[in-house]
């Protein structure tokens, strides 16, 4: 069954605390190159039947009103996932 | 003693915990408690109501109807465990749809106040401005904080004084308000900064906020919990009205009078 793949994200100008934690640990198991981490979300929605447009306008209503707050997160992604599509 | 004023006691024996005054106007105030799967200080926030002398009322989420409460408190826990973001699910419940609509009416609106995960909700439901994100340190902070009375003049805190200070328990894990420069500088602007932190900022919430209200200043969310200060010998082990005994500190009790007295008018 198809699925729609939503990813959100912390927006820019919040401080993620998640991700400074990550990126705290990366050091202590010998990781460096990374100046930076942020944490999103990704949810996979499964369609029942064939994802028309109709269905992906559903998606990204559940996107902006349920998956993600927008004072604090952006919907980086709203998309019918490639290995799914035939 | 009516039924519906006896109270199971926190711990200890069954002894009823009756309103300070059963003849008293305020009594006659009802204010709805709301229970969420994952609430977890609903109970608490019910007998304060009654400790200041009001009636309280159990609703549930499920319903839709808000029998013909004076007001609601929406209770601190992990509703829907936080699942999502916290307050998140809580947003689309039967009952938040009608607490929304009738605390967004005009000069009579539903006076709301949501405590903890109770002010996660009223963020989720747009009923106010901002969000909360995980404390600073990510950790889980539990401890007494001092909190200083910004605005006297909401349905919520009219018992006490303009910049009286209070120490109640403060427990949380996503306590770090945020909201962007504008609407900060509109909430100072506009006198919607009801609480703030003293000695100290326990999560980085922005300009130290710990509680703001709405437009109309009949909701109010508030992050520190005045619930568990509002009998002595439950309290905190200080207050900022002065010395106090193991326990004794009693400085949440204001935030429950206030709104009776200013139902009653």
């Amino acid at each position: 069954m198809p699925r729609i793949v939503v990813d959100v994200m912390p927006k820019p100008e919040i401080l993620d605390p998640q991700g400074k934690a990550i990126a705290g640990a990366l050091p202590r198991i010998g990781l460096t190159g990374f100046a930076g981490v942020r944490q999103g979300k990704r949810f996979e929605l499964t369609v029942d039947g064939d994802v028309t447009e109709e269905v992906l306008e559903q998606a990204r209503h559940a996107a902006t009103t349920l998956l993600s707050n927008p004072v604090i997160e952006d919907v980086t992604r709203v998309e019918v996932l490639e290995e799914d599509a035939q | 003693m009516t039924t519906s004023n006896i109270e199971t006691p926190l711990i200890g024996g069954p002894q009823p915990v009756a309103s300070n005054n059963e003849d008293s106007p305020l009594n006659g105030v009802k204010v709805g408690v709301v229970t969420f799967p994952g609430s977890l200080d609903d109970r608490d926030a019910v007998r304060a109501v009654r400790l200041a002398g009001g009636s309280a009322i159990h609703l549930w989420h499920g319903d839709h109807s808000l029998q013909d409460v004076d007001a609601v408190i929406i209770p601190g826990g992990f509703s829907y465990g936080d699942y999502l973001r916290a307050g998140a699910i809580s947003r689309f419940a039967p009952l938040m749809e009608q607490i929304t609509e009738a605390a967004s009416g005009g000069a009579d609106a539903l006076p709301v106040l949501g405590i903890c995960n109770g002010f996660q909700v009223l963020t989720e439901a747009h009923l106010l401005p901002g969000s909360m994100i995980k404390n600073n340190d990510l950790h889980f902070i539990c401890r007494d904080q001092r909190l200083r009375v910004e605005n006297a003049d909401t349905f919520w805190t009219s018992e006490y004084a303009q910049g009286e200070e209070l120490v109640i328990p403060l427990k949380n894990q996503d306590g770090q308000f945020v909201a962007d420069n504008y609407t900060l500088d509109e909430l100072e602007g506009e006198g919607r900064v009801v609480f703030r932190y003293v000695g100290g900022n326990p999560n980085g919430s922005r300009r130290d906020i710990a509680g703001i209200s709405n437009a109309a200043g009949n909701v109010v969310g508030l992050m520190p919990h005045p619930e568990h200060a509002v009998e002595a010998g439950f309290g905190p082990d200080s207050s900022a009205r002065g010395e106090v005994e193991v326990r004794g500190g009693t400085d949440g009790l204001g935030i429950f009078t206030s709104v009776l007295k200013k139902l009653v008018g």
